[in-house]
């Protein structure tokens, strides 16, 4: 018979030999740096086009987002029809974001593709219409997307903790309204557009099965559009927190829950406490087996989930705690938060824990590095950080030889319940 | 073309196993054959319910998270009105942890009382936070029982209504369990850094010696054929109204799922799809519009739904649907139009395979089906799926008689 009360011995993942998978570079002619990781099994890429025309560049509110999205909605020779169809009938994606400081164009698609579809995407950066039809579409769907969202306690709640941290003339604290859309005019796109896409700042990430001419492709689609890889405006980051803690709000009278947000603000990566303040997040509310999920969730009841995070910011980062609670239990689910936070303060992690947790975080990280798409993810984190890859090893350093006192020092310094937002939308 | 071995235990658990070298993870991926669909219809949410308590420790071992993530683990699990699945990824030298773990809660639960207690407030959180706490919410409920009258997917898979969750006893459970929760009716998949040779000394080590269990027969009433078009009209606070319509169409293994699902591409699939192209940007009666299938294993429901833009009545963004329904089935699916959506479903499956987890998965949903090798098959039996087939059925599936409708009303405006 087995013993089945005795685990099978373990390899502790802290002793793995991690290795971040190199990254090629190469510049296009117009200087547009190009990083590629060439790896995976299927014949599939991700191709990302990262552009300087986050919100942050915007002189008005979502003008950096609108132009991000009528990207592929028409151009001088394809209504938004076309260039969709065109996309879609070789089964590729192609989508975009709008960041703070960063947008983005990402295309996913067969390997065996490529040769078609590039072309079309550089046509997205020199020739985007952003048509009044579009536009007028754009804003009426946006503007009730807006309004249904406003009826959902968690998004009213990220939305307002980011203002309180922040304030509304930040570009990680600013959100949109109806009015905003409102305001929205083909023109101030179209310049946001020349400037910040057509003659902006790119750069660009590759992944998966690569065709061995992907620098002969790339450099024929996009080697002598009129990117500039300077001259972008300097950005001030207008710091306005609120200084009132503490907020209830009741959006919606019949809610049966509450959204919860508590947060301080965070210096970001190049700060000597970022790396290790992340081991303590996770003890703290950073995994399932975390304090938070374990007292609050486990124990309590109280909710389907609660997370503790710093916030993916270049500039300025902000620790979050963030849950939705049955509407009856929101005060004492933040007052369990709290004496979470007065036990990292008062009592240094017991040993068995914190191994817990560097074995959790090492196998997370090498889980993490599974596949060409998340190996070129991290290298994209490093690049826009101004990071380079000693960061990474950095951090496994930290992993396993951070200790309990350490740990607790950081917790006295950071995890100060009075210094805490606190915010509350049912 | 996904490699993998086969080999059943004397306890009729069904293993797979698929070598991937190029990782150094391993998956290790459990699936049971029991869903929302198995569950007494006053008694539902309880194969989700499970899916929680499978965490709450197990006979020999209190916690199951802690030593996996010990080992540099990570897990969850799912549950459908179809099946419940059970995963998790760790580093493949620490595989034998995760065999431990899974055997062990197949053996059997701890059942304890604080676990019951905690997961049913857990659940009843979740029901709220997804299904009562959010505008439009409770449109899956809705939608199910106006379209299905007898089969058991007329409930959600997090369950009818909170009380059934509320009420949940531990015998109920314990029940429930060693109904389902049995090697016969289980299949166990293993991806990524692993030897075929070590999985089947590791599975006979560790499930070998759990009773077999009885194998359940499943004999679900089926839905009889909808003869009469049915319609539901609401009145919520919501901002927006909104438009739901579904049609019962053919069950995971026969080919008109395959043809369903090219159909709800043509219409709904992307910006360039019918649906979005007319109704969206050309005639602005929607702001957001989509096609799907519930992509269910008996037969299952394509649905149209959308918010209409405001000033738009219900019935005329209805009858627009109709109109696009109408072309369908009465004109030919041009052969660009046709290769388009295939070409799309090539490139999903492409996709999917990249991940040893959503290989794992695949290949036990196969077996669940009946027969692994199916996954390897999907491609080639959408591949030859004609223009005419997709009319005919078209024809089937968008008939009136054959439809429900749920026109859900603001009373914002």
């Amino acid at each position: 018979m087995i013993n089945r009360k005795k685990s099978p011995a373990i390899h502790d993942a802290v002793e793995f030999d991690l290795k971040l998978k190199a990254c090629d570079h190469f510049t296009l002619d117009n200087g547009v740096h190009v990083y590629a990781v060439d790896a995976g099994a299927q014949e599939v890429m991700q191709l990302e086009w990262v552009f300087y025309a986050g919100n942050c560049f915007e002189d008005q509110n979502i003008v950096a987002a609108t132009t991000n999205f009528l990207l592929k909605n028409g151009t001088s020779t394809k209504s938004a029809f076309e260039i969709n169809e065109h996309f879609e009938f070789y089964g590729a994606y192609l989508n975009r974001h709008c960041y703070n400081e960063t947008a983005t164009v990402t295309l996913h698609c067969l390997t065996k593709h490529l040769p078609v579809l590039l072309p079309e995407v550089a046509a997205l950066f020199t020739s985007a219409e952003i048509p009044e039809e579009e536009l007028a579409i754009y804003k009426q769907n946006q503007k009730q997307r807006l309004e249904v969202n406003l009826k959902k306690c968690d998004f009213v709640a990220n939305r307002l903790i980011d203002e309180y941290l922040f304030g509304l003339e930040h570009p990680y604290g600013k959100y949109s309204s109806t009015k905003d859309y409102d305001a929205l005019e083909r023109d101030q796109l179209k310049a946001f557009y020349k400037r910040f896409y057509t003659e902006g700042k790119c750069i660009m990430f590759v992944a998966g099965k690569l065709p061995a001419n992907l620098q002969e492709q790339l450099n024929n689609a996009f080697g002598q559009l009129p990117f500039r890889q300077s001259g972008l405006p300097v950005i001030t980051y207008p710091g306005t927190p609120a200084t009132e803690k503490k907020y209830n709000i009741i959006n919606d009278n019949d809610g049966v829950q509450g959204a919860i947000r508590m947060a301080i603000p965070f210096p970001n990566r190049h700060h000597p406490d970022f790396i290790k303040v992340q081991v303590l997040n996770n003890i703290f509310g950073g995994f399932f087996g975390s304090r938070l999920m374990s007292n609050i969730r486990e124990d309590k009841g109280y909710t389907y989930g609660i997370h503790s995070y710093l916030q993916n910011h270049i500039h300025q980062s902000a620790w979050m705690i963030s849950t939705e609670a049955g509407r009856d239990v929101c005060a004492a689910t933040i007052e369990e938060v709290y004496k979470e936070m007065l036990r990292l303060t008062n009592e240094p992690v017991e040993k068995d824990e914190l191994d817990l947790v560097r074995n959790y975080m090492m196998g997370s990280i090498l889980g993490d590095l599974d596949g060409p798409f998340q190996i070129i993810g991290r290298w994209k984190n490093y690049v826009l950080n101004n990071l380079t890859d000693a960061y990474f090893y950095n951090s496994l350093e930290t992993i396993r030889s951070i200790t309990a006192e350490e740990l607790q020092e950081l917790a006295k310094k950071y995890l100060v319940p009075e210094t805490f937002y606190e915010l509350v939308v049912v | 073309m996904i490699n993998y071995n086969r080999f059943v235990l004397d306890n009729g658990l069904r293993v797979l196993v698929h070598e991937d070298t190029s990782t150094p993870m391993a998956v290790v991926n459990i699936m049971y054959d029991v869903g929302a669909r198995d569950e007494n219809p006053a008694k539902t949410g309880f194969a989700h319910l499970f899916e929680h308590l499978m965490f709450g420790g197990s006979v020999n071992i209190p916690d199951y998270d802690e030593p996996l993530q010990r080992a540099g683990g990570e897990n969850n699990a799912y549950t459908t009105n179809d099946l419940t699945n059970y995963y998790c990824q760790l580093p493949a030298q620490n595989l034998e942890t995760a065999f431990w773990l899974e055997s062990d809660r197949m053996l059997s639960l701890a059942f304890g009382k604080k676990s019951l207690d905690v997961q049913r407030k857990v659940v009843c959180e979740e029901f709220k936070e997804h299904y009562i706490n959010k505008p439009y919410g409770d449109v899956g409920h809705k939608l199910r029982h106006l379209s299905y009258t007898t089969h058991p997917y007329r409930w959600m898979t997090i369950g009818d209504e909170l009380s059934h969750i509320e009420n949940a006893t531990l015998d109920d459970v314990k029940q429930f369990f060693f109904k389902h929760y049995r090697p016969v009716n289980a299949i166990l998949s293993v991806a990524g850094n692993v030897k075929t040779e070590e999985v089947k000394k590791l599975a006979e080590k560790w499930f070998g010696d759990i009773p077999m269990g009885e194998k359940y027969v499943r004999q679900l009433p089926q839905e009889p054929v909808q003869t009469a078009g049915r319609r539901l009209e609401v009145d919520a606070n919501v901002p927006l109204d909104a438009l739901y319509r579904t049609w019962h169409m053919e069950g995971r293994l026969d080919r008109g799922y395959y043809v369903a699902d090219l159909i709800t591409e043509v219409l709904g699939g992307g910006a360039s799809s019918r649906l979005y192209q007319s109704l969206v940007k050309e005639q602005k009666l929607f702001s957001n519009l989509e096609c799907h299938h519930f992509g269910t294993i008996d037969p299952g429901l394509l649905a149209i739904e959308g918010k209409l833009v405001k000033g738009v009545k219900l019935e005329d963004a209805s009858k627009a649907v109709d109109e696009q329904l109408q072309q369908i089935c009465e004109s030919l699916v041009a052969e660009s139009e046709l290769q388009k959506v295939k070409n799309k479903t090539e490139s999903i499956i492409t996709f999917e395979d990249m991940s040893v987890m959503s290989r794992a998965n695949s290949l036990a949903f196969y077996e669940l089906l009946g027969d692994a090798s199916l996954m390897n098959k999907e491609l080639s039996r959408y591949q030859d799926i004609t223009a005419e087939e997709l009319q005919q059925y078209s024809r089937t599936i968008f008939d009136e008689k054959n439809g429900n409708t749920l026109f859900y009303h603001s009373n914002n405006n």
